[in-house]
């Protein structure tokens, strides 16, 4: 899972986010440890950590003293807030720009996404 | 952070060959660092010093704050893995680890144990026996079990194969999270060892050239690939340091951390973006600083 585009920690911090987001973390369960982290992404533990103190900056991790490490209440909520904007960032922004540069607005946009959509909904969603 | 290791103005000198060129460099305690660079940068020649099995010709070198040589106080808090270690010509595995448990004083039997049957090391036989790559294991078993608090590992998987090399990257890892310590690792296989180490120092014709963190220097580069315009201007005022072309579609290797704006304006070009492996980014730099000097030396002349 680790490509070398930015740096590891994120990618881990990353990595224990998505199971928050698709629900394999649920809130108020332990989180990996620092070390299982390392030796299963075959990482520094340090860099490892590094990664999980971000998390408990974030607000997402807290830490039971001589437990471990949990997963915080509403947690899955700060991290699909923090992904939409993040989506909207990378994917809509550059959207809007190039829908600009052909003479499509925002309404335009919005149509054209809904016949797409529902494109994909009728052939099952199976097509890319 | 606390530092270990203190070197300045560093040079040896071996006849008119300069193998370390006043280096300054400190290493942190409880850091695993990558010591990389080609063969003959001077790697092994720091190492050596550090350890105190060789002089420096001019600086000044400092281990837990003191000179290392002849130093009872030093030398038994740190651990060299040779890439060549010699043993006496009778010697079999186990004289090795029961003179290094008498050297070391953190030596652990039992990580001993386990790591030889991990590497299936025979014990039985005479060391000069062994093939390459047991006896590469001799050596890191040594290293590890020792639990010195500076490990240093000269290119310790020689003759190892792909399987046992990976054993001994986990086993450093287990190792070092339940007790950490600082670990030097010098190595060719750069990509290998590029989640493992914290700190990276690149050495190149005696000389270090990079000192960051690793995940620093990661993102450090990005290759941009498509059309030759696009690409061109996109590189426009970043610092490229390799190009490659092929018709009309150019790869281009930039330095610089990509910002969300850089992002942007790639993905609106319609280039791709590649990122740049840690092994990839030293064997650019590496040639890039030989570059450098050649047109120095071009220019004294």
């Amino acid at each position: 899972m680790i490509d070398d585009g930015r740096a590891l920690f994120l990618q881990i911090a990353e990595s224990v986010e998505d199971a928050i987001i698709d629900g394999s973390l649920a809130e108020e369960a332990q989180a990996p440890s620092t070390n299982e982290l390392a030796s299963f992404h075959r990482i520094n533990p340090a860099t490892a950590a590094k990664g999980v103190n971000m998390l408990v900056d974030k607000g997402v991790l807290y830490k039971r003293r001589g437990i471990g490490m949990f997963v915080a209440e509403g947690a899955r909520r700060l991290l699909l807030d923090e992904r939409r904007t993040a989506f909207a960032d990378r994917y809509v922004e550059p959207l809007l720009a190039e829908a600009a540069k052909i003479g499509l607005d925002a309404d335009d946009l919005r149509a054209l996404i809904r016949e797409r959509a529902s494109a994909h909904t009728t052939t099952g969603g199976s097509t890319l | 952070m606390t530092s270990v290791i203190e070197v300045e103005n560093l040079t040896k000198r071996y006849g008119d060959v300069i193998a370390v060129d006043d280096v300054g460099f400190q290493i942190e305690k409880d850091v695993i660092y990558g010591l990389l660079g080609r063969n003959g940068a001077g790697k092994t020649t720091v190492m050596s010093i550090l350890t105190a099995q060789n002089f420096a010709s001019r600086g000044r070198v400092r281990v837990f704050g003191e000179a290392p040589y002849e130093n009872a106080r030093v030398l038994p808090r740190m651990c060299f893995v040779r890439e060549s270690q010699k043993y006496p010509d009778d010697a079999k595995a186990p004289h090795a680890f029961r003179t290094a448990s008498l050297f070391f004083p953190n030596w652990d039997q039992e990580l001993c144990d386990r790591l030889v049957a991990d590497f299936q090391l025979p014990m039985n036989r005479r060391i000069k026996k062994l093939s390459r790559g047991q006896l590469s294991a001799v050596g890191v078993i040594i290293g590890l079990a020792s639990r010195a608090e500076i490990t240093f590992f000269d290119e310790p998987y020689l003759g190892l194969d792909a399987v046992a090399r990976q054993v001994f990257y986990d086993r450093l890892i287990e190792d070092y999270a339940e007790h950490p310590r600082t670990i030097i690792l010098s190595s060719h296989l750069i990509d290998e060892v590029a989640n493992l180490i914290e700190r990276v120092l690149v050495i190149d014709q005696g000389r270090i050239i990079m000192d960051e963190t690793t995940d620093d220097v990661r993102g450090r580069a990005t290759t941009v690939v498509g059309d030759a315009t696009a690409v061109e201007s996109f590189a426009a005022g970043r610092e490229v340091i390799h190009r490659e072309s092929l018709g009309r579609v150019v790869s281009a290797t930039v330095l610089g951390t990509l910002t969300d704006d850089d992002r942007r304006l790639l993905a609106t070009s319609g280039l791709d973006v590649a990122p740049v492996s840690l092994q990839q980014l030293i064997v650019r730099m590496t040639q890039r600083a030989a570059d450098g000097r050649t047109q120095n030396e071009g220019a004294l002349r």
